[in-house]
C-alpha cells in the first residue's frame, strides 16, 4: 500500500482515517520509501538529536566566533541574562530563543549541525524542541517523534514550495523551520494533527514576505537573529493552536501563497546580498572588510 | 529530472559542518569526488573557483571544505575546519585561483590534482544547493552526475559488450540501477560509464568490475549523500 502523501490535506486524511499522529504517518512513509526498519530510522533520528543537543550546549556555554568574526557569543549572552534576570518574555521562551541562536552560531563557526531544513535555519527546530523537552520533562523518544512531525511539515513544504532562501526568501527558509517546529510542539504537547497544521500555518503567515538579505552573503547576520524570532514564532503559534485558535487559511493554501510570494520577491532580496540589510552603508562596509581584497592563498 | 522522493533525512539532515550547505558541505563533497579521480597519493591540488565560490569562499570556509574533501573528509567531519593545518602536516600542497570566467552554475570549481606518480587529473563540478552537487567534467570529458545516489564511475575503452558485462554484475548483486549514462571522447576511444544506484555498492562489486577485462581502465565509487 502506498504510504506517501502529497500535501497537508492528504496527511490529515491519513491521520484521521487511521487515527494516527503525524509523526506515526511520517515514520510509516519513511519505512515505505527507504525499505529500512523502524528501529534503524528512529535510531538515525536519535543520532541527529544528539548532534543538535551538543550544538546547543556548545553555543550556550562556549565563546563562539564565526569564520568572518561577524557573529558569536550572543546565545551565551542571552543565557546569562535569563539565568540572572527577570525577563520580559520569560525564561522558557528565552531559553528556546537562545538555544536556536546557539546552533546558528556553532554553524557559523564551522561546527557540526544538522540542517533542519537548511543550515541557515538549523537553529529553530532543535532550539524549540530541546528546550520544550527540558521544560516539560519529555524524553528523547518523544522529541524524536517531534522531529518526525517536523519532517512531515518540511517535506510537504519542500515538495510543494521551497525551503531555499535563494528561491523563496527567508520566509521560505526560517519560515519552514519555524512551521516545522510549531507543528512538532503541538503534537508533543498532546495537540491533534489538525491543530499541528494550524500551528504551522499561523507560523508561516506571521512572517510571510520576509526577505533573505545576509550581510556579505554569509550565513551569519541577520540569520542568527532570524532563527531567534523563528523560535519565538513557533512557540507563540503552537500556543495559539493548542488554545484552539485556527488558521483561517488552510495549510496547503498558506504554503502555496508563501511560494508565490517568494517568486515575486526581487532577486536582490533572495540571498544575493544585493539588497536589504546587506545593501545598507554598514552592511556594505562589512562586506568590503571581509572580502575587500581578492587575495589568493 | 525526476521528482525526488524526499526522505525525512533530506529534511532533517544532512549532518554537516557549517555554515552553508552549498558553500561548505557541497564543496567538501566535490573535493571528495575529486579525490577518487585523483588517485593514490595526491601531492598537489589547484582549485579554480568561479562565480559565488570565487566571491565568498573565505567567509563560508569553502576553501577549508574543498581541501578537507580532497583529504577524504566527509561534510560532517569535525576536523573539516582544520583541513589546511592537516594538509600542511600531510604534505598536500594546495592553491586557490579565482576566475572571472562565467561558469554554467554560480558555485563552480575546477579541481586539478597531481598524484605521487606525477599523473595529472581534473574534475569540474558545481554545488547546486542543500549539499547536493553536479559533476560536469572529468579529465576534460563532459559527464553529468549528482552524487545524490551511490555512483559508480567506470573509465573504459569504447568497445561492444563492456556495458552489458557491467550491468550483468549489477544484476548478480541485486543492485538496482536508478540512472545510467555512457559518455565517450570518440568512437573506440576513452569512455565513461556513470551508474547511479538505489543500493549501497559493496567493495566486491567494484573488484569484480575491475577484473572484467582490459577494457576497464578505472573504477571509482562515490557514496551517496
Amino acid at each position: 500500500m502506498n504510504k506517501d502523501f502529497m500535501n497537508g490535506n492528504d496527511l490529515l486524511g491519513r491521520c484521521r482515517g487511521e487515527a494516527k499522529k503525524i509523526w506515526e504517518v511520517m515514520i510509516e512513509r519513511e519505512i515505505y520509501i527507504s525499505g529500512k526498519s523502524k528501529e534503524e530510522i528512529m535510531g538515525y533520528m536519535k543520532g541527529n538529536l544528539e548532534i543538535m543537543k551538543s550544538a546547543i550546549k556548545r553555543g550556550l556555554q562556549e565563546d563562539i566566533k564565526s569564520v568572518s568574526g561577524l557573529v558569536g557569543g550572543d546565545a551565551k549572552r542571552l543565557r546569562k541574562y535569563y539565568e540572572t534576570n527577570k525577563t520580559l518574555a520569560g525564561e522558557q521562551m528565552n531559553k528556546a530563543v537562545a538555544s536556536a541562536m546557539a546552533v546558528l552560531e556553532v554553524n557559523a563557526s564551522m561546527g557540526q549541525i544538522v540542517a533542519a531544513p537548511t543550515a541557515g535555519s538549523s537553529g529553530i527546530l532543535p532550539g524549540v524542541l530541546i528546550s520544550a523537552g527540558q521544560d516539560f520533562n519529555l524524553d528523547d523518544e518523544q522529541i524524536v517523534q517531534g522531529l518526525f512531525t517536523a519532517a512531515a511539515i518540511g517535506y510537504i513544504i519542500t515538495r510543494n514550495a521551497t525551503v531555499a532562501g535563494a528561491e523563496g526568501g527567508c520566509q521560505a527558509e526560517t519560515g519552514a523551520a519555524a512551521a516545522m517546529a510549531a507543528a512538532a510542539l503541538v503534537e508533543m504537547m498532546g495537540g491533534t494533527p489538525e491543530q499541528a497544521l494550524h500551528g504551522a500555518s499561523m507560523t508561516i503567515k506571521n512572517i510571510l514576505g520576509l526577505v533573505c538579505d545576509p550581510i556579505a552573503g554569509l550565513v551569519e547576520a541577520p540569520c542568527v537573529k532570524r532563527n531567534a524570532i523563528g523560535a519565538a514564532n513557533a512557540y507563540i503559534s503552537a500556543d495559539m493552536a493548542l488554545a484552539g485558535i485556527q488558521s483561517i487559511i488552510p495549510f496547503d493554501e498558506v504554503v502555496d501563497a508563501m511560494y508565490k510570494v517568494g517568486k515575486s520577491i526581487p532577486c536582490a532580496l533572495r540571498e544575493t546580498a544585493l539588497g536589504g540589510l546587506a545593501a545598507t552603508p554598514t552592511g556594505k562596509k562589512i562586506q568590503e572588510k571581509i572580502f575587500g581584497s581578492k587575495t589568493q592563498n | 529530472m525526476q521528482i525526488k522522493n524526499y526522505s525525512a533525512f533530506d529534511i532533517i539532515g544532512p549532518r554537516m559542518i557549517g555554515p552553508s550547505s552549498s558553500h561548505t558541505a557541497g564543496a567538501a563533497r566535490l573535493g571528495k569526488v575529486a579525490r577518487k579521480i585523483g588517485g593514490k597519493g595526491i601531492q598537489e591540488v589547484t582549485f579554480i573557483l568561479y562565480g559565488s565560490f570565487a566571491q565568498t569562499y573565505k567567509g563560508h570556509g569553502t576553501d577549508r571544505a574543498l581541501v578537507a574533501g580532497v583529504l577524504g573528509m566527509d561534510p560532517n567531519d569535525e576536523n573539516l575546519s582544520k583541513s589546511m593545518e592537516i594538509a600542511l602536516r600531510d604534505g598536500l600542497k594546495y592553491q586557490f585561483v579565482l576566475s572571472d570566467d562565467e561558469a554554467s552554475h554560480p558555485n563552480t570549481v575546477k579541481i586539478i590534482m597531481i598524484n605521487e606518480e606525477g599523473h595529472q587529473s581534473e574534475i569540474v563540478g558545481a554545488s547546486i544547493g542543500g549539499g547536493n552537487i553536479l559533476v560536469t567534467e572529468i579529465n576534460g570529458l563532459a559527464v553529468e552526475f549528482t552524487g545524490e545516489y551511490p555512483t559508480i564511475m567506470i573509465r573504459h575503452m569504447d568497445k561492444p559488450g563492456v556495458v552489458a558485462d557491467v550491468t550483468h554484475i549489477m544484476d548478480e548483486f541485486e543492485i538496482n540501477i536508478a540512472f545510467m549514462k555512457v559518455f565517450r571522447q570518440r568512437k573506440g576511444e576513452d569512455a565513461f560509464m556513470i551508474i547511479e544506484t538505489d543500493n549501497d555498492v559493496p567493495k566486491k562489486v567494484l573488484e569484480k568490475i575491475r577484473g572484467l577485462a582490459d577494457e576497464i581502465l578505472h573504477v571509482y565509487l562515490v557514496e551517496g549523500l
